[in-house]
């Protein structure tokens, strides 16, 4: 006899090992990139030959600049999810596959970090 | 997939991908999984555009240099067209979540759609920025 539940010793055995996790977690970013891409691209062609200048006057104002770090997370956290889609998918060694999507992580907060971090120091110049 | 301890003999495989002639929902599902890991290239593009203008202008302006570049425009255009495919074609997927659009022919011809609208928007884009119309925020 276990305290557990069935309900509870079974949860999380599936092939994915998370429930519908990862796939809601994907849809919730999806919806959320809609808008914040359709910005992306707007203000994108706006800033087409412009000067440092003009780029460091639309990137210092806080709407612009929290939109973009709001594209640019919700961007990396989408990615991290799809790409561990595609390595799962194609890679069926599970130390390759454990190590693959770990460096795929690590990438997305990296890349994040980075982005964010130039937005901030931009803000405070 | 677990690791199997002893591996199946290889039997052959239907050849769907190289002989047989692709539906268009296939050919948007590969396009759709394709432009998602373009775009995760892409947002080092992203990253290294925001790290350049941080940079001061010497920095911002030799990035500007390589992209204006022949290989540099023709790397943004797959860049602006991967993700106008992504977001149209995402919206379409989003629609099936909610169950809309699962007839053979809705889906055949939304497929259609979504490869002519990306297409349109990319080049669109890229028209309005060498005809003078883009830089409205200079």
């Amino acid at each position: 006899m276990s305290l557990e539940t069935p309900l509870k010793q079974t949860a999380g055995l599936g092939a994915a090992h998370s429930g519908v996790g990862h796939f809601w977690r994907q849809r919730v970013s999806a919806v959320a990139l809609i808008p914040l891409a359709v910005w992306f691209a707007i203000s994108a062609l706006g800033l087409v030959g412009a000067r440092e200048a003009a780029v460091l006057i639309f990137l210092s104002n806080p709407l612009n600049a929290v939109l973009m770090a709001a594209f640019v997370v919700a961007s990396l956290y989408h990615m991290a999810l799809g790409i561990q889609e595609v390595i799962v998918d194609y890679v069926p060694q599970s130390g390759l596959r454990f190590a693959l999507v770990m460096l795929d992580y690590a990438f997305a907060f990296a890349v994040a970090a980075a982005s964010v971090f130039s937005l901030l120091r931009i803000a405070v110049s | 997939m677990a690791d199997h301890p002893h591996k199946p003999a290889a039997r052959p495989l239907s050849p769907f991908v190289t002989v047989f002639r692709w539906p268009i929902t296939m050919a948007t599902s590969i396009v759709h999984r394709a432009t998602g890991v373009a775009l995760a290239g892409g947002t080092i593009l992203i990253a290294w555009w925001l790290f350049a203008a941080a940079n001061g202008p010497e920095a911002y302006n030799q990035f500007a240099g390589l992209i204006e570049t022949l290989p540099g425009q023709i790397v943004l255009f797959g860049f602006v067209w991967s993700l106008a495919y992504h977001l149209v074609n995402g919206i379409r997927h989003l629609a099936w979540d909610l169950g809309y659009g699962f007839e053979i022919r809705t889906a055949s011809v939304t497929g259609v759609v979504v490869l002519v609208v990306s297409v349109v928007l990319a080049t669109g884009a890229f028209a309005l920025a060498w005809l003078g119309q883009g830089g409205y925020y200079r």
